[in-house]
């Protein structure tokens, strides 16, 4: 199955309940299987921009190289897809760090960043900071990121149990942002992807406001119907305070999307489109 | 203002000793940072381990033990307005930071580098915005308001104000026909996936009813439904899938 075909995607994006701006960007495109979402940091307009720039450069780049490459091309002996993913995060790093560095009201703005590439029944995973991606498989429900946060340290160094840190005063550090620092360390992992998976890109917005339980209930009672899915995480991030911006992406794997692999058969699918 | 112990015996009040300190030790001998000379109390009782905002108390395989809210604990994070019990002496936890801080300034997400790293850039970039002399955090705004950014208290638990009142459903026909199914999840699924399904879910201004899939809408009241959530009301009669079923208040 073609991916445009295998893939369906929703995104929605909130400024919430509390705050006058959204620094929140997402973007997908489904004709080679991108999603990105950003959270971006800063005074006054600095973090929509700085989520912008990440945005644009990755759905620019990563669509441009895939007009006449395949992600499972292999370079420098690691696939095209999940260099892809690393180069551009690092790309959109030096845009925003020298965009802040030559215009003084953007100084220290930074940016989050999910992103997901789908192709031959896999997704590959790029992410710096808080923003997460979830997959509900049958009725479970799990993190596939893990945060670069104080808390998620704590968390993984046993001074602090899941259920206290909910309750703490340290959720809004991260310990990684694109764009503070002239270079930038993403975390890459390759996932294999199942009929009927459903794939959540969120930002903090989204998981601080609504706890995993609520979230698995909305994505397997609506797996249906996923705009109206987006709309209902959206809604209860908002009933339950919406202290900040709040945006999803929602992906849901419909067919397989095995690539065929050798230079003939991918001439013939060539000369069909 | 950072948070502070406060510690006092039979409710005369002692001292306050604010949490400036990575580590704080409580105990008999002289040397520990809140001392309390008393036979029951161990040489080195228990630590406080403050990390920015957060802070946890422990103990430190002290004869005695702590308890903290009157429960024995080895280990515990600290609330605001906990009380530690060490022998007659009690300790009270005051973090206020929350009420400090307007609502515009929490939350903020902001980067917290390694000072290895920080060291690093200063060679080769501009020096950072430094805070409150916090050599851990370089942060976004120089507004010396934002570096004790902490969250409002309230988290998800408990800022979730939904309705109260249990609700239920009661199925009137079919096979089912008498069986009760309370609500008591946030979203509640009805229906079969792929055939029709419908949601229930709770919000602060009540239970709505929404349809997920399928050809056929729901039926509110001898009415059918459109795409949009509908509010529903105590004894509404609700028909899904050729099943009728009542929604209403208990209670």
């Amino acid at each position: 199955m073609k991916i445009e075909n295998a893939l369906e995607i929703v995104s929605l994006t909130n400024s919430g309940m509390v705050r006058s701006h959204n620094e929140d960007s997402v973007a997908h495109e489904v004709a080679c299987g991108l999603v990105v979402l950003a959270d971006g940091m800063g005074g006054y307009n600095a973090g929509e921009v700085a989520s912008g720039i990440a945005i644009s450069v990755i759905a620019t780049e990563v669509n441009q190289r895939l007009v006449c490459a395949s992600p499972t091309d292999r370079v420098d002996g690691e696939e095209l897809g999940v260099a892809l993913l690393r180069e551009n995060i690092q790309r959109a790093n030096a845009s925003i760090y020298h965009a802040a560095q030559s215009q003084p009201q953007y100084a220290g703005m930074g940016t989050t960043i999910v992103t997901g590439l789908f192709y031959d029944n896999r997704v590959v995973v790029g992410h710096v900071g808080d923003s997460r991606m979830y997959r509900l498989r049958g009725e479970l429900l799990e993190a596939i990121t893990r945060d670069h946060s104080l808390l998620q340290e704590q968390i993984d160094g046993g001074l602090i149990s899941v259920e206290d840190a909910r309750n703490s005063r340290n959720k809004n550090l991260v310990t990684r942002a694109v764009g503070i620092d002239p270079e930038v360390t993403s975390e890459i992992h390759v996932h294999a992807v199942r009929v009927g998976d459903i794939y959540l890109l969120c930002s903090d917005g989204l998981n601080d406001m609504v706890n995993d339980e609520d979230i698995q209930s909305a994505l397997y009672g609506m797996q249906g119907n996923l705009p109206l899915a987006a709309e209902q995480l959206v809604q209860m991030a908002n009933d339950n305070g919406g202290r900040d911006n709040v945006s999803v992406i929602l992906v849901k794997i419909k067919g397989e999307f095995a690539m065929r692999h050798g230079w003939r058969t991918r001439l013939l699918d060539w000369f069909k489109q | 203002m950072a948070a502070k112990l406060i510690l006092s015996m039979d409710g005369v009040v002692l001292k306050e000793y604010p949490l400036s300190k990575e580590r704080l030790m409580i105990g008999r001998k002289a040397q520990n940072d809140i001392v309390i000379d008393n036979l029951a109390v161990s040489g080195e009782h228990a630590a406080v381990i403050t990390i920015l905002h957060d802070s946890f108390l422990e103990d430190l395989d002290s004869t005695n033990g702590l308890e903290v809210n009157g429960v024995s604990t080895k280990k515990h994070f600290l609330q605001n307005n906990d009380v530690i019990e060490i022998g007659k002496y009690k300790l009270k936890y005051v973090n206020d930071q929350a009420s400090q801080l307007s609502a515009a300034d929490f939350e903020k997400t902001m980067i917290l580098r390694t000072p290895a790293k920080q060291a690093a850039d200063e060679k080769k970039v501009q020096p950072e915005n430094r805070v409150n002399g916090a050599e851990k955090t370089g942060q976004f705004k120089s507004d010396p308001r934002l570096q004790p950014a902490i969250k409002a208290q309230p988290e998800v638990q408990t800022a979730v104000q939904p309705v109260q009142r249990p609700v239920a459903v009661q199925i009137l026909t079919g096979p089912n026909a008498g069986k009760e199914l309370e609500l008591v999840k946030n979203l509640t699924t009805l229906g079969k996936p792929g055939v029709q399904v419908a949601v229930l879910t709770r919000r602060p201004q009540g239970y709505f009813i929404t349809h997920v899939e399928g050809a056929n809408h729901p039926v509110v009241n001898g009415k059918a439904l459109g795409d949009q959530p509908h509010q529903l009301n105590d004894h509404d009669v609700i028909e899904l899938a050729g099943v009728k079923m009542e929604f209403y208040y208990k209670g």
